[in-house]
């Protein structure tokens, strides 16, 4: 198994994890985790395709290269941004989760951001 | 003959009118940002003109050209650079997204305008800011020539939207806003999965490139999967709704006529480039048919959940998933080359239009008619067209759009979607969109006929009346939803430009209305 293929196996283990936790995680704070990982296997899969596509004498594709960059501070201002507005409705709340029945929730997730 | 007005990747005569309409937006949303207070709120109504010339400019400009405005940035041609790109269907939103940020922002200054004893208050900078951004982010929609640069602007747009639902800062609305942000996020994650695979397997992201080297195989069918259901997310398709209720009629009014009317076009437009644009050379039925199912779908559940609603801006927000699903019907019936795609073209873009127009007007109207009875159940809304009957009146007319009665934008749009469907013996379609006429009736009369009764005899005391001004913002967006009914032909002409079928003379499009 070569390096990309194993790169690419990464890369597909970490968006299906992330896609799991995305869709199966009732707290707020463990999506925005889930989808930094979803985010990353993307991520990975970028380079794995910069580095198939290389011309001769090039180590990668820079095109791919620069897509990622862009993408990680797309989904790292996106996180900040989740993360604030999680902050501000724990600080109304008191809560982490938004399912409208978690009466029993505890926020204690929330507090160690 | 695929993409014969696309294929241009050099600059065309005036294509410097795309970068000033993304540019100028920008540049006022630094500056308001910059020098901030009342300035910010300065700058945003200044620039509102200029961006509405400029929209009406690029606009007669692809009519003119009668083709695709370009503008190769920075000289680069597209498989290695970037290109801006105005076909018909861009012109048409940017108009209607210049007229309707105009209009909401001419009414939010009654809201979001800075105290006169402060120099600079929260929730009008952020207002004012993100307006800019929104628009900023709407224009690099429409005119994006590139999946990754579709991709950016999206987030944009997704980052001045979000904010704009919790403006009041309200546990309800910062859940609302939570909730949206996470559903765009998966799908923005989705549709750049989606983009990788793509670049992958044809080395390049530029729509029309895309499109001369795309072949129907496994990377390209999972790569439009992953990115549709992306866009889906984004757009609110109805098993992907969830977010969009409490979103839309949580925001403050103004911010709930631009979120439903422009942003969830936005994901709708690029579906459309995909499927249309990108795909154009290759069979894509069943595809089209998955889509129309959903939208057929979204128009009868989203219906029914509007007549349901207690509140006023629940049942707007509502039909609005509703009407989503009208656009999802134009993919099956615009695709491939048959005598009635050209209508059915025509009736998505016009949906698209016709429901903007009508959706902010009665999102405003709703939010005038809560500001007056300090209240928006329907159930109290007994007298409220004798307190206010401009804004009853522009909601009326908003209804009849989205009822698809004539002589609305939305019985053009409807009818010609209609038509096509009968014409391509794709009955169900036909049967979804009668259906969905129907309801919105009935949930447009539950509003209304409260509204015209005559008041209780225990009226509550009356309070002063809406600004005559902020009535006339909402009925003038309720007028051009109608207008579009008398459109002239030349409208018709220009949605067609562009599209990735050969336009047939545009006769047989008037004559099939």
């Amino acid at each position: 198994m070569s390096a990309a293929t194993l790169a690419g196996l990464c890369g597909a283990a970490l968006v299906g994890l992330g896609l799991y936790g995305l869709v199966t995680n009732p707290e707020s704070l463990r999506k925005i985790l889930s989808f930094n990982i979803l985010g990353s296997g993307v991520f990975l899969l970028f380079g794995i395709i910069a580095r198939r596509g290389a011309a001769a004498g090039l180590a990668a594709d820079p095109a791919p290269q620069a897509l990622v960059i862009t993408g990680i501070v797309v989904a790292f201002s996106a996180s900040a941004l989740a993360v604030a507005l999680l902050l501000r409705l724990f600080k109304e709340t008191g809560k982490v989760t938004l399912g409208a029945d978690p009466p029993t929730k505890s926020p204690a997730d929330g507090t160690g951001v | 003959m695929p993409s014969i007005a696309l294929s241009d990747s050099t600059t065309t005569a005036s294509g410097y009118l795309l970068v000033l309409a993304v540019i100028l937006p920008v540049i006022g949303l630094l500056l308001a940002f910059l020098l901030g207070g009342r300035r910010a709120e300065q700058i945003a109504l200044g620039l509102m003109p200029i961006g509405l010339c400029l929209a009406a400019a690029i606009a007669f400009g692809v009519w003119r050209a009668d083709g695709v405005l370009v503008y190769v940035l920075g000289g680069w041609s597209p498989p290695l650079g970037v290109a801006l790109r105005a076909d018909g269907f861009s012109a048409v939103m940017l108009v209607t997204t210049a007229l309707i940020v105009t209009a909401a922002a001419f009414f939010a200054r009654a809201n979001f305008s800075t105290p006169l004893d402060l120099t600079e208050a929260r929730a009008p900078l952020s207002f004012w800011t993100l307006l800019l951004a929104l628009w900023a982010a709407l224009n690099c929609v429409f005119l994006g020539g590139d999946l990754f640069n579709l991709y950016v602007a999206l987030e944009l747009l997704t980052f001045a939207a979000v904010p704009i639902v919790c403006l009041d800062g309200q546990a309800a609305t910062l859940k609302a806003a939570l909730r949206y942000l996470l559903f765009a996020l998966f799908g923005s994650v989705l549709y750049l999965l989606g983009i990788a695979l793509l670049y992958g397997a044809y080395g390049a992201l530029d729509i029309v490139v895309l499109s001369q080297r795309v072949r129907p195989e496994a990377a390209l069918w999972v790569a439009m999967a992953l990115m549709t259901a992306g866009l889906a997310a984004k757009t609110a398709l109805v098993p992907l709704y969830l977010w969009l209720p409490p979103a839309h009629a949580g925001a403050p009014p103004a911010g709930s006529a631009m979120l439903s009317a422009l942003v969830v076009k936005a994901s709708f437009f690029i579906a459309v480039r995909l499927w249309f644009h990108v795909m154009s050379p290759l069979p894509r039925e069943a595809a089209m048919q998955i889509l129309a199912a959903l939208g057929a779908g979204a128009i009868i559940f989203g219906s029914v959940l509007a007549l349901r609603q207690e509140r006023l801006k629940l049942l707007i927000a509502y039909s609005t998933v509703a009407q989503i699903g009208y656009l999802f019907l134009m993919f099956p019936l615009a695709a491939g080359e048959h005598p009635w795609t050209d209508a059915a073209w025509t009736g998505g873009v016009l949906q698209a239009v016709s429901h903007a127009f009508a959706k902010a007007a009665m999102f405003l109207a709703a939010g005038l008619i809560a500001e007056t009875l300090g209240h928006d159940r329907i159930a109290g809304l007994r007298g409220a067209g004798r307190l206010m009957p401009m804004t009853i009146f522009a909601f009326g007319l908003g209804g009849l759009s989205l009822m698809g009665l004539p002589p609305s934008g939305g019985f053009v749009a409807k009818w010609l979607l209609l038509t096509a469907a009968v014409e391509s013996g794709q009955w169900l379609w036909a049967l979804a969109m009668l259906a969905g006429g129907l309801l919105a009736g009935a949930y447009v009369f539950r509003v209304l006929a409260p509204a015209l009764a005559s008041a209780n005899a225990n009226e509550p005391s009356p309070r002063p009346s809406p600004g005559r001004g902020r009535e006339a913002a909402a009925l003038a967006l309720a007028l051009f939803a109608m207008l579009i009914g008398f459109a002239p032909p030349a409208l018709f002409e220009l949605i067609q430009i562009g599209r990735p079928q050969i336009a047939r003379p545009v006769t047989t499009i008037v004559t099939s209305r």
